[in-house]
């Protein structure tokens, strides 16, 4: 009886991915106490965020993905709204409108976005999927480029970023022809200019800091700086977990949020970095095989967008903290402090756990 | 058919989905193996790079400023010294709003006008991420006061610092001189030197005096600490340590009672008087008055302090006795007479018979006595007695000025005389290469009569007519001056004795000296021209004064000091030294405008020489009184 209850409860669940989620999350928990200096507090508000983004991870899982396909329409709408109101009401927080208070609490909308894209164009293809044309695709052009206007207007580029590379990993997926996507990387490059001049200043200055941060040292080349720094004097094999010179003297700025990698490779060394690049690359390799085996097009659309946009933030996040990409506030999955992100990534893989584990059950 | 079709079709669409996917997954590879290469570029090959760069990030050095050497008399009495205070200090490079920081900081201690003033000076001439002190010595209270406000103002900081401080005032301001804090000039001059690393750190730096000429024993061994700092620069623990090494004390020959003495003595007179130990070239007293307060200058002297300095007609900041040319006047006689008895032009018994005018041969031109009528006759001990003009017209015009120029300058005259001091001129003993060099002009005879009074183009400095005067004292071994007896080592206690060191030995005839230091004898009793001066002595003392013009007087015209501006009259002279059989002390006086040597400079010397010789105290503090004698002593 027990057992049976137990074998329901993880009957949703994947165990290959939930190892390697467990993983990385405990990768987090020891790099965080290091980065917060040894702050069992920040630890266990952590571990709380965890349980709750587990919990999320576990319904979602449990939900089949029919549902979860009548679901994408709502879930996008309300997301476009809550955009809506954030660019009307919302809150200022350092110089960008980025949350929306809904009664007591208060939300971030765009990391909404990051699952109702993917959901509603992965929908929308499957629903097209008998006759699609190239008209389709501009519509999903459509439903990508309003979100993430509205996002860059906050202004957020990093998460509009991510949030049109979720987009586009579904066209990608769904067969946008080479030809087109060809085209589009030649308009891509053509409207930099453009892009230039519709940028914030502070945006600006990020990519022009990437290109020289020295230029700027104390100002927005200092995190890319200090960051490098943490890297390269980390070594081959570290400094040793709570050994950071760069963390524990302060030089680290958002050690704990978007820069934690930068303690990870101090204190771990090129060894830690690249073991903690391989165990990513595995989950990941898990999220396409699970795409690759999905039963239709919805689930095979939304499981290898959701599992390549956990691959960017992941990337994002890592090129960043080692200088390679501009300054662009993505935090690193799984492993980053904060409640926000780790429930959208880990309501992303129950999605795909959801896909995985209901795949027998869908008829076609 | 069509379910066919249909599963084809799926199938189909399945294999490109999964050529995408396979795409997707190789660019998801390759951008993480474009991490990995950039983790090994940054991790391996750049490593010591940035390994160096993450030790630089977290170890400061911090140098420890070391104790600055004291500086006391010979008896220990302390004339420069340090003592510890708080002060508040800005970095303008850390702020945005200064003033309204100053503002802010006004509020919780007291800013005055002045303060604000000396530190716009400060700015002014400050480098960049400099701290400057706002209000130096703030009580308890106010530290207190600001500490607890401190997180109100970024970029401002207590500091406990030593200070300079001069307890004696302006009675030495102008041996010890000061330090004052490190401008750009003396930035480059320490950048030059091999010293640069031992002055990270320091503020302050000797500017002028002992504390300038000793700066090397007074500055110490700068130390380091290696702290560990975090990024907003605050210190997390300290690493290494080596100890700072307080600088060097400086003991002098110099009794500072002595100096006070010797500065009241002067009243309301400008004037120098340098006294020198005969035997050791040792400086017991070296007044330049007026002095001023050594204390204002330490931490950056304030516009209105500095503008009443700088342009007082008195010239307090002027140090006469090392930097004030005067024509040494009669003064001048005695080695006149010394070079003319040991060169042979005069015997102690040749006597001139004195008209009260000299005239070179075949000239109309007469080079005039002081006295009107002149002296009668007049023997080589009286021309001293009396200070007689005409006599050393004449023997300067027999030596001629190639003897009286190698001679006299073995006693110091016209060149520095090395004293333990920076700045000093050389005055000037005219020589026909001199003349012809200055004014490309051949040396006249007329030239020589001048210059055999002390007048023409004669230039001695107060130190060098001490200097001379000690010289004579020691039987003609000249010795050079010396401020610093001894040079303390505080850490070891060593000590480093100045040795005498001679300048010149002239080997002079007992007889001669003799016949030269007795007639100086006689001036100092009735009957010579310091006469009131020497009254009552206990003990011999030999003297000569001496009157240098400051305006030409006509040919025609008669010298009346009433009739003189103040500041046009005469400068009074008076060179001694005492015991005149053993003489312990010997030294030179100038008053400035002071008119008779024998009245105003002669008494101060009195003063002087009963303190050293007695350890008496002058009763009476003012000169004395009645000016006007029934003998004028003119010279």
């Amino acid at each position: 009886m027990i057992s049976r209850l137990a074998r329901r409860l993880v009957a949703h669940l994947d165990g290959p991915l939930l190892t390697l989620l467990a993983a990385l999350m405990a990768v987090g928990l020891v790099v965080l106490y290091s980065a917060s200096n040894q702050s069992l507090d920040k630890v266990t508000s952590q571990m709380m965020n965890m349980v709750v983004a587990l919990g999320l991870m576990w319904i979602v899982a449990n939900v089949p993905p029919q549902h979860l396909k009548r679901l994408a329409v709502p879930i996008y709408v309300a997301g476009l709204l809550l955009l809506l109101g954030v660019a009307l009401f919302g809150d200022i927080s350092h110089g960008a409108r980025r949350w929306l208070h809904v009664g007591v609490t208060r939300i971030q909308p765009s990391e909404l976005m990051k699952i109702a894209m993917p959901l509603m164009l992965a929908w929308y293809f499957d629903r097209h999927e008998a006759t699609l044309r190239l008209k389709h695709y501009a519509v999903a052009a459509l439903l990508l480029i309003v979100p993430v206007g509205l996002i860059l207007k906050q202004p957020d580029l990093g998460t509009a970023m991510l949030i049109s590379a979720s987009g586009f990993y579904v066209l990608f997926l769904a067969g946008l022809s080479w030809r087109i996507l060809a085209g589009l990387a030649l308009a891509f490059a053509a409207s930099l200019p453009v892009l230039w001049s519709v940028l914030h200043d502070y945006q600006r200055q990020r990519i022009l800091t990437l290109l020289d941060p020295s230029q700027d040292p104390l100002g927005a080349g200092y995190h890319t700086i200090q960051s490098t720094i943490a890297l390269g004097s980390g070594g081959a094999l570290g400094k040793g977990w709570l050994k950071g010179t760069q963390t524990h003297l302060d030089f680290l700025p958002e050690r704990t949020t978007d820069f934690i990698f930068a303690v990870f490779g101090e204190e771990f060394g090129l060894l830690g970095n690249l073991l903690l690049l391989l165990l990513f690359l595995v989950l990941i390799g898990r999220g396409l095989v699970i795409a690759a085996n999905a039963r239709d097009l919805f689930s095979r659309l939304l499981a290898g967008a959701i599992t390549l946009a956990f691959f960017t933030y992941a990337f994002v996040n890592m090129g960043m903290v080692s200088g390679i990409l501009p300054v662009v506030g993505v935090p690193l999955p799984l492993v980053s402090y904060g409640g926000t992100s780790m429930v959208t990534v880990l309501v992303g893989f129950g999605i795909l756990m959801s896909i995985h584990t209901h795949r027998k059950l869908v008829k076609t | 058919m069509k379910h066919r079709a249909e599963l084809k079709n799926e199938q189909r669409e399945l294999h490109y989905f999964r050529v995408r996917l396979v795409v997707g997954a190789a660019f998801a590879v390759l951008m993480f193996a474009l991490l990995a290469s950039r983790f090994f570029y940054v991790q391996v090959l750049q490593h010591d790079h940035y390994r160096t760069l993450a030790e630089n990030n977290r170890i400061s050095i911090v140098p420890i400023v070391p104790n600055r050497g004291l500086i006391l008399d010979r008896n220990g009495v302390v004339l420069a010294h340090n003592y510890s205070a708080y002060t508040l200090e800005i970095t303008p490079s850390k702020l945005d709003d200064l003033d309204a920081t100053i503002e802010g900081l006004a509020t919780l201690v007291e800013i005055t006008a002045k303060d604000r003033k000396r530190f716009r000076k400060l700015l002014e001439e400050s480098h960049n991420f400099e701290s400057l002190p706002i209000r130096t010595r703030l009580n308890e209270y106010e530290v207190a006061r600001f500490s607890v406000n401190r997180y109100r103002f970024p970029g401002v900081d207590i500091k406990a610092r030593l200070f300079r401080h001069y307890p004696q005032g302006e009675a030495l301001s102008h041996v010890i001189g000061y330090i004052g804090r490190i401008n750009d000039a003396d930035l480059e001059r320490i950048e030059e030197s091999e010293d640069a690393a031992n002055y990270r750190g320091s503020d302050h730096i000797g500017k002028i005096g002992l504390e300038q000429s000793y700066e090397k024993e007074l500055h110490g061994i700068t130390g380091l600490e290696q702290v560990e700092t975090d990024a907003g620069g605050r210190a997390v623990r300290t690493l290494a340590r080596t100890a700072p090494v307080s600088g060097n004390n400086l003991r002098l020959y110099l009794d500072s009672r002595l100096q006070q003495v010797a500065e009241e003595a002067f009243g309301n007179y400008r004037g120098a008087l340098v006294a020198i130990e005969p035997k050791t070239g040792g400086v017991l007293a070296f007044i330049s008055k007026p002095g001023f307060d050594a204390n204002l200058f330490v931490d950056g002297i304030d516009p209105a302090n500095w503008a009443a300095l700088n342009n007082s007609p008195d010239k307090p900041l002027i140090n006469r006795g090392l930097r004030g040319a005067y024509p040494p006047g009669s003064t001048f006689k005695p080695f006149m007479a010394m070079a003319g008895l040991e060169l042979g032009k005069r015997t102690p018994s040749y006597t001139i018979h004195d008209p009260g005018y000299f005239m070179l041969p075949g000239s109309s031109h007469r080079y005039r006595d002081w006295k009107v009528g002149g002296h009668g006759s007049v023997d080589l001990r009286r021309s001293i007695v009396i200070s007689c003009d005409t006599y050393y017209y004449g023997l300067a015009n027999d030596l001629g000025p190639d003897n009286i120029y190698n001679f006299i300058s073995q006693f110091g005259f016209g060149r520095k005389t090395g004293i333990d001091l920076d700045g000093e001129v050389p005055g000037l003993l005219p020589s026909r290469e001199w003349k012809m060099k200055r004014y490309k002009q051949k040396w006249y005879a007329g030239d020589t009569i001048s210059v055999g009074i002390g007048q023409g183009y004669n230039l001695a400095t107060p130190l060098q007519l001490a200097v001379a005067t000690s010289a004579l004292a020691n039987n003609g071994v000249t010795n050079r001056p010396q401020l610093v007896r001894t040079i303390e080592d505080v850490r070891t206690g060593a000590l480093k004795n100045f040795l005498p060191e001679s300048l010149f030995r002239l080997t002079l005839k007992p007889e001669n000296l003799e016949l030269v230091k007795s007639a100086m004898v006689d001036v100092t009793r009735p009957g010579g021209t310091a006469a009131q001066a020497g009254m009552n002595a206990l003990y011999p003392i030999a003297g000569k004064t001496g009157t240098a013009q400051v305006i030409a007087i006509k040919q025609t015209e008669k010298y009346v000091e009433s009739r003189v501006a103040e500041r046009h009259r005469d400068h009074a002279l008076f060179i001694a030294f005492a015991p005149a059989d053993d003489p312990r002390i010997a030294l030179a006086v100038l008053v400035e405008n002071g008119g008779h040597g024998g009245t105003t400079a002669a008494p101060i010397a009195r003063k002087v020489l009963d303190f050293y010789l007695l350890g008496k105290l002058p009763d009476a503090p003012t000169l004395v009184q009645d000016s006007v004698t029934e003998e004028p002593d003119h010279d």
